[in-house]
This record gives C-alpha cells, structure tokens and sequence, in this order.
C-alpha cells in the first residue's frame, strides 16, 4: 500500500495540463475570461477579403439579387447541398421543404413552403440571402454554414421545388421511354 | 539474554521471501487496475454543467444532426461548443421564458460566455483531430458513444493511450461510410470487417506501423 501511496502522491500532471491555450481553455488575463480573442471589427484574414459581391451577397452589381448561381451546378454541388440541408435546414423546413420540421411541431413559427409560386420564381440570389442573413422568424446561419455550402444548399432547395413541381416533359427522352414501360408495376 | 527470535522465525522469513512476490504483483495489479478505472479515467460520470442541457433531448428526440452545433468537427481539429447564438436560433420562439434557460439568454443579451464544463480533456501531451477522423471514417459514436441517450454528458471511453492504440491497430473495426459519420446507434450493412477494410483503401488509410508511430499523436 505504501508503494501505491508513493506512486499516485508523486504524480504531477504538469505534462498533462501545460500553461498553453487549447481551443475553449479559459484564461485569467482577460476580464471575459476568453482565450480566443473576439476579432476587432473590420479584421480581413489573408485571402478573405470576400470581395466578389455576387458570390458573398448574392447580388448583382445593380444591388438586385442574382438570379445565376456563380459557379457551375454539377451533381456533385447539388449532394453536398441535400447533405447540408439535412444538417441545418430540416429541422424546421424538414427533409421536403413543406415547413414541418420537428422545431416547428414544438412551437416555432411556420415556415412558408418552398412549393409556393413566390419562392418558386425568386432569384438563386435571395435563397442566398435568407440563408446569409436570416428573414422573419429564421435567424442566420452565416456562422454555421460557409458561402460555398450556402449556395449548394440554393441548388438543392430548387432540386427540391423541381421534385414537387415536374412535368412529364421535364423527364429526359430515354427515362420517359422507361418510365412508361416500368411506370404501371 | 533469551533469544528475541524463536527458531520457528526461520520458517516465516523464507516463506517471506517468497510472498514478497505475490505482494509485489498483486501491488502492480491494483495500481494498473486502479489506473484503468473509471474512478481514475472519470469515464461514465456525468457531469454538471450550468444549464442542463441534454443531449438525449436534442439528439434523441429531436434528431439533430451532430454538426448543427459542432460546426467545426468536419474541419477543424475541435469540435466547437457552439456559441450561445446557435442556442438562441430555436431558444428565441421556444421555451423562450423557461427560467431554466436563463443563462442561455442573458449569455446572449450580454455577451458574456457561458462556462460549460469540459467533459473530453486529452493530456496537452497528445496532438489530436476531429477533422481527419470524421474524414477517414470514425463515426462521433465510436469514440463518443451513444450522445443520443445521455441526459447530462459523460465521456464514454478511457481515452488513455491503450484506447486509441485498439483503433489505430484495427482500424476495420470501426470504419463507416461518410452518409453514417453522425448516425447513433449505427449498424454496418453487412460485415464490417469487410465494409472497414474497403474503407480502409477507399480513403487511404495508412498502415498499422504509421498509425501506431510515435510521432503520429506525440509531436
């Protein structure tokens, strides 16, 4: 017993608990008690000076939201967007864009469906927008999710209104000649 | 003078001698055993916190996805403990008068922090990330456990280095595909030896020696 006394007694946990600052570690120094310095407002990272306005605000140069998305919408973008919109949108707007989510069940505001006529014609640019900067009850989510994923998300959200809103001439020739063979069983 | 010790003295010290081992192993026992527990890893204990918040409620009932709050865990090498905004975005309509969330709101109205307890503290001695294993494949259950059924949160494994060792040994064993990284209670479609070890060459999992270098978690 004496052997195991002196063993842990002797233990320093200098090692393992170094005078650094890891991510969340408080500090004494500020009066707010953070380690990670709040940035001063106006700070630029390198190569973050977000200066394509169409691509960081949606919007044109006229200061009218874009209609055009600013990079080539592949299947790719378009899965990256259904990823982040299961992450961060179906909680409220849920998995068809209707404004069912779970959230919304439990007591918050309803969200206008994607598969009105108003959000259907809206330009690529205002998705983007409500996303960047919130509207009406929806708070933002620019710190949650970054512009590239925001604007996957705007490719998604028409992907889904298509879904709900398709006519049969939207099909490509060849899946319509399979869909009228298959389309009874 | 009479003898201090009777003859009989001779029989206890040899066999002394011999139980000197026995004492030995069985202090080299405890003191491993007492390491390795949970008493000693604080694994299984929940901890207080100064807002109850449950994961069991949010991720279990609500089915939030992990990185709704932990933003950063696909590329950082923390998962950040949300700000008190990513709180508000549901707590501003719902519950919005509870006293409970008092702290929540005038965190907010204040800017002041809330000071969580941390649950997962590594030694400042280990170099770890988030983002390459949600990456390579680790699910958050694997080392976390089940986040979905804990009401107060409470770190599931040792997180002592023979741990991480069982992994970076096998990693097969544990290897999901991405579309599960955030999924609890996963089960593999199919063997998972086999599902890991096509993982494993799919994201180019280096060899066992590398995993287990040295210098791969000390540097």
């Amino acid at each position: 017993m004496l052997l195991v006394a002196a063993a842990t007694a002797a233990c320093r946990q200098d090692m393992h608990d170094q005078p650094k600052y890891i991510p969340l570690r408080p500090t004494d120094f500020f009066a707010d008690g953070r380690s990670a310095r709040p940035l001063i407002e106006g700070t630029v990272a390198r190569g973050h000076l977000d200066d394509d306005a169409a691509y960081y605000t949606g919007k044109g140069p006229d200061g009218k939201f874009t209609p055009e998305f600013p990079f080539p919408v592949t299947k790719e973008v378009v899965e990256r967007g259904q990823d982040r919109f299961n992450i961060y949108c179906t909680p409220c707007h849920d998995s068809l864009g209707t404004g069912n989510g779970r959230i919304v069940r439990r007591g918050f505001r309803h969200p206008p469906s994607y598969h009105i006529d108003r959000l259907r014609q809206v330009p690529a640019g205002y998705l983007y927008d409500v996303i960047t900067n919130g509207f009406g009850a929806m708070p933002d989510y620019s710190a949650q999710i970054q512009p590239v994923d925001r604007w996957a998300i705007v490719t998604y959200i028409r992907a889904l209104q298509l879904s709900q809103n398709a006519s049969i001439n939207d099909i490509p020739a060849d899946a319509k000649a399979r869909l009228s063979q298959e389309g009874g069983q | 003078m009479a003898q201090i010790f009777p003859k009989s003295a001779n029989a206890i010290a040899r066999m002394s001698v011999y139980g000197a081992i026995f004492v030995l192993i069985f202090v080299g026992w405890a003191f491993d055993a007492l390491n390795r527990s949970a008493y000693n890893t604080r694994a299984f204990m929940a901890r207080e916190q100064p807002i109850p918040f449950s994961h069991a409620h949010h991720v279990g009932g609500l089915g939030l996805d992990c990185r709704y709050c932990h933003t950063s865990v696909e590329s950082s090498s923390f998962a950040n403990v949300p700000p008190t905004k990513t709180c508000m975005n549901c707590h501003s309509q719902i519950w919005s008068t509870s006293p409970m969330l008092e702290p929540v709101r005038a965190s907010f109205r204040t800017g002041q922090s809330i000071r969580w307890t941390r649950v997962h503290d590594l030694p400042d001695f280990v170099y770890f990330n988030h983002s390459i294993h949600v990456a390579k494949g680790v699910g958050c259950e694997s080392c976390h456990g089940r986040v979905d059924k804990m009401p107060l949160m409470w770190q599931h494994a040792s997180l002592q280095m023979d741990w991480c060792l069982d992994c970076h040994r096998n990693p097969e064993k544990v290897l999901r595909p991405q579309a599960f990284i955030t999924t609890m209670g996963y089960q593999p479609a199919g063997d998972q030896e086999e599902i890991g070890r096509r993982l494993m060459s799919e994201n180019h999992i280096q060899d066992a020696r590398v995993l287990t270098s040295c210098s791969t978690c000390h540097r």
